[in-house]
C-alpha cells in the first residue's frame, strides 16, 4: 500500500489533535508515515503509532527553532526524497500552510489548503473545501505530482489504530535559504488553560454586544462551564476588548467547531466566514434582524448580559 | 540607495456580493463587483510607512496580475500613495491556479527590480495565505510573513509574527517577501488630491510574452489543481428563534442538553 506523508504538528513532544486527525484521513489513502521535527520530536512516536503511523522519522537541529518555516521545508522534502509518498498531508495552521505551500513549489506539485475531508479517489486524493464564506463546497484534486493537502482541524475524528510507529532517524541537509529569515526571540504565549480555538469542539464567542473588555468574563464564564474555547468577532478585537489571537473570522481564525455559540455578534459576512461550517449555531442576540439568526439552529432575541449568565448558571447545575 | 518596494495585490469578488462559479467552475467574476481585497491595503498601508521611515528615499511599485478590471485595484494603490503600477493581463491567464500566478508574480518582480516584496497575509477570496512563502522560495530571498509589525532599516526588515503558541520576533536581509496581517496598521484613505495624483500615475502593461512564460503554463490547462465540482450549499433549515421573556437562558441550555453539548 502507498505511503503518505503526514507532517506533525506538536508542542515539545506533545501532538496536537489536528495531526491526530490527520493520521485518520491519511488511513483513507494509504499507509500514514508521519514527520516529527524539533525539540522533543521522538516523544511523539508512542502516540502517532497507537493513531496509525506505521513509521515516525524524526528530526532535531537548532535551525527548527532558530530560523523561520525554510530549515523544516528542507526536512519534510528530506523525508519526501527518502519515502516517495502518493501525498502529503500538513495541519492547516498558518505555518503548516507554509510549509505545504513551499514543499510543493520544490516537487513541482499542485497544492490544496484548508480541505475539510479526503477520500480516496480513481485519480488520486479528492479533497473537499468549503468556499465563499461556506456557501459552496467544493470537491478538487491534484493533477500534477504528488498531491499536497493542508487539512483544517476538526475534519476528521481521532481514532486509535495501532502501527509499529518505528522510528527513523531523517538526515537533513539545510538549504542556504534555511538561515534567512532569524528568529531573534519568542514569547509563549500564556495559557489560559482553555482549549486552542480552531481546535474546540465547543467555542464561545462574543461581539459588538459584549460592549467593554471587562464585560468578556461573562462570555469567558460561559466557556468554561462548556469546556469552550473563547473567541471574539473583529469589533470586539478592534474595539481592544479581547485578544486578535481569539478572533474568527475572515482576517482572524477560521472555525469549525462541533458547537458555535455567538453571543452579540450580529454576523457580518466576514465572521460568518469563519464559523458557518460550525456543526450547530447558536446566537443570542438583542436585534432580532441580525443576520446571525439566518444561521442559527436556535437562536435567542434578548439582552446577552440576562441570557448568558443564565445559561451558564444552567449549564453548571445541570454538570452539577 | 532607493529601496525599491513591490506590493503585490489582488482584484477579488466582493465578499458582501453573492459569489459564485462560472460554467468552467472558475470564479464568476461578471456577477459580482471586484475590489483590491481588503487584506492588500494592509499591505500597501506598509509600505507607505516604510517609505515615509525612509525619508522617502523608496519607491513603491504596486503589481496586479488579473483581467482587465483589475486596473482599479492598482487605482486604489496608486491613489493611497503607491508611485506606479504594473499589470499582467493576458487571456491565456483565465482559470490560474496558485502555483501559476505565483509564476507570473515572481518573473514580474524580477522584471521590475526589488528590494522588498510586500502581500497581504492572504487574498480575501482564495483565501490560502501560501502566496507569500510561495514567492520567497521562487525568488531564493527570505520570508518573513504574517507579521504585526514591520520596519525596515540598514538593508534589514524586522517584524513580528504573532502565531499559535508563540509570538516572534523575526530578522532578514534584504532581498526579502514580507506579509503583513490585519494587525499591522489601519489603511488609509485615499485623499481627493491622491485620487487626482493616481490617475497620472504610470501602469505598465505586461502579457505572458513578456514574461517569457508558455500559455501551457497557466491558465486552467496550466494548473497543477482541478476543481471537479462546485456545490451551493444546501440552505440551513431555519432555526428555533425565540424572545427572551426572562427564561432565555433557561431555554437555550435545554436545546444545548436535547443535542447533548450538556
Amino acid at each position: 500500500m502507498a505511503e503518505v506523508l503526514v507532517y506533525v504538528d506538536h508542542v515539545d513532544g506533545a501532538v496536537r489533535k489536528p495531526t491526530l486527525e490527520l493520521l485518520t484521513l491519511a488511513r483513507r489513502i494509504g499507509e500514514p508515515v508521519a514527520v516529527a521535527l524539533g525539540a522533543g520530536a521522538e516523544a511523539t512516536a508512542a502516540t502517532l503509532a497507537e493513531h496509525g503511523a506505521v513509521k515516525v522519522l524524526t528530526a532535531d537541529a537548532p535551525e527548527f527553532a532558530d530560523y523561520l518555516v525554510v530549515p523544516k521545508v528542507d526536512a519534510l522534502q528530506a523525508a519526501y526524497d527518502a519515502v516517495s509518498p502518493a501525498a502529503v498531508l500538513v495541519p492547516s495552521s498558518a505555518e503548516g500552510k507554509e510549509i505545504a505551500a513551499r514543499l510543493a513549489v520544490r516537487i513541482k506539485s499542485g497544492i490544496i489548503t484548508d480541505a475539510i475531508d479526503l477520500e480516496s479517489g480513481d485519480e488520486g486524493p479528492v479533497a473537499t473545501q468549503s468556499v465563499f464564506a461556506a456557501a459552496f463546497t467544493t470537491k478538487s484534486r491534484i493533477t500534477n505530482g504528488t498531491p499536497v493537502i493542508t487539512v483544517k482541524p476538526n475534519s476528521a475524528p481521532v481514532e486509535a489504530a495501532p502501527a509499529a510507529g518505528a522510528v527513523e532517524a531523517l538526515a537533513v541537509s539545510f538549504s542556504e535559504q534555511a538561515t534567512g529569515t532569524k528568529v531573534t526571540a519568542r514569547t509563549p504565549r500564556e495559557s489560559t488553560g482553555r482549549p486552542e480555538l480552531t481546535e474546540a469542539a465547543i467555542v464561545v464567542s462574543g461581539g459588538r454586544g459584549v460592549n467593554g473588555a471587562e464585560n468578556f468574563a461573562i462570555i469567558e464564564a460561559l466557556a468554561d462551564s462548556l469546556g469552550a474555547a473563547v473567541g471574539a468577532s473583529r469589533a470586539a478585537v478592534d474595539a481592544g476588548w479581547y485578544p486578535h489571537s481569539n478572533q474568527v473570522g475572515q482576517t482572524g481564525k477560521s472555525v469549525s467547531p462541533q458547537l458555535y455559540i455567538a453571543s452579540g455578534i450580529s454576523g457580518a459576512i466576514q465572521h460568518r466566514a469563519g464559523m458557518q461550517t460550525s456543526k450547530t449555531i447558536v446566537a443570542v442576540n438583542k436585534d432580532a434582524e441580525a443576520p446571525i439568526f439566518d444561521l442559527v439552529d436556535y437562536g435567542v432575541v434578548g439582552d446577552l448580559f440576562e441570557v448568558v449568565p443564565q445559561l451558564t448558571d444552567e449549564v453548571k447545575s445541570r454538570k452539577g | 540607495m532607493s529601496l525599491r518596494i513591490v506590493v503585490c495585490v489582488k482584484y477579488v469578488p466582493d465578499a458582501t456580493g453573492d459569489r459564485h462559479f462560472a460554467e468552467d467552475l472558475t470564479v464568476d467574476r461578471d456577477d459580482v463587483d471586484g475590489l483590491l481585497s481588503e487584506l492588500d491595503e494592509y499591505a500597501v498601508e506598509q509600505a507607505l510607512q516604510i517609505k515615509e521611515a525612509a525619508d522617502d528615499e523608496a519607491e513603491i511599485t504596486v503589481l496586479t496580475v488579473g483581467p482587465d478590471d483589475a486596473k482599479d485595484a492598482l487605482r486604489k494603490a496608486l491613489s493611497m500613495g503607491a508611485d506606479k503600477a504594473v499589470h499582467v493581463e493576458d487571456d491565456d491567464l483565465h482559470g490560474t491556479d496558485v502555483m501559476g500566478t505565483s509564476l507570473v508574480l515572481a518573473k514580474a518582480i524580477e522584471k521590475t527590480g526589488y528590494d522588498l516584496v510586500i502581500a497581504g497575509m492572504a487574498s480575501t477570496d482564495g483565501t490560502m495565505g501560501v502566496l507569500p512563502a510561495i514567492l520567497a522560495e521562487r525568488l531564493g530571498v527570505p520570508q518573513v510573513t504574517l507579521l504585526s509589525e514591520v520596519s525596515v532599516d540598514g538593508g534589514v526588515v524586522k517584524g513580528r509574527r504573532d502565531g499559535d503558541t508563540a509570538s516572534e520576533q523575526l530578522e532578514a536581509s534584504l532581498p526579502a517577501v514580507v506579509s503583513v496581517t490585519d494587525q499591522s496598521g489601519e489603511a488609509r484613505y485615499p485623499s481627493f488630491k491622491g485620487i487626482m495624483a493616481a490617475k497620472k500615475k504610470p501602469v505598465a502593461s505586461l502579457d505572458l510574452d513578456d514574461l517569457d512564460i508558455d500559455a501551457e503554463e497557466v491558465g486552467l490547462e496550466g494548473s497543477w489543481t482541478k476543481v471537479d465540482s462546485a456545490a451551493e450549499r444546501p440552505a440551513r433549515t431555519a432555526g428555533t428563534i425565540v424572545k427572551d421573556e426572562g427564561e432565555g437562558g433557561k431555554q437555550l441550555a435545554e436545546f444545548l442538553a436535547g443535542q447533548k453539548f450538556i
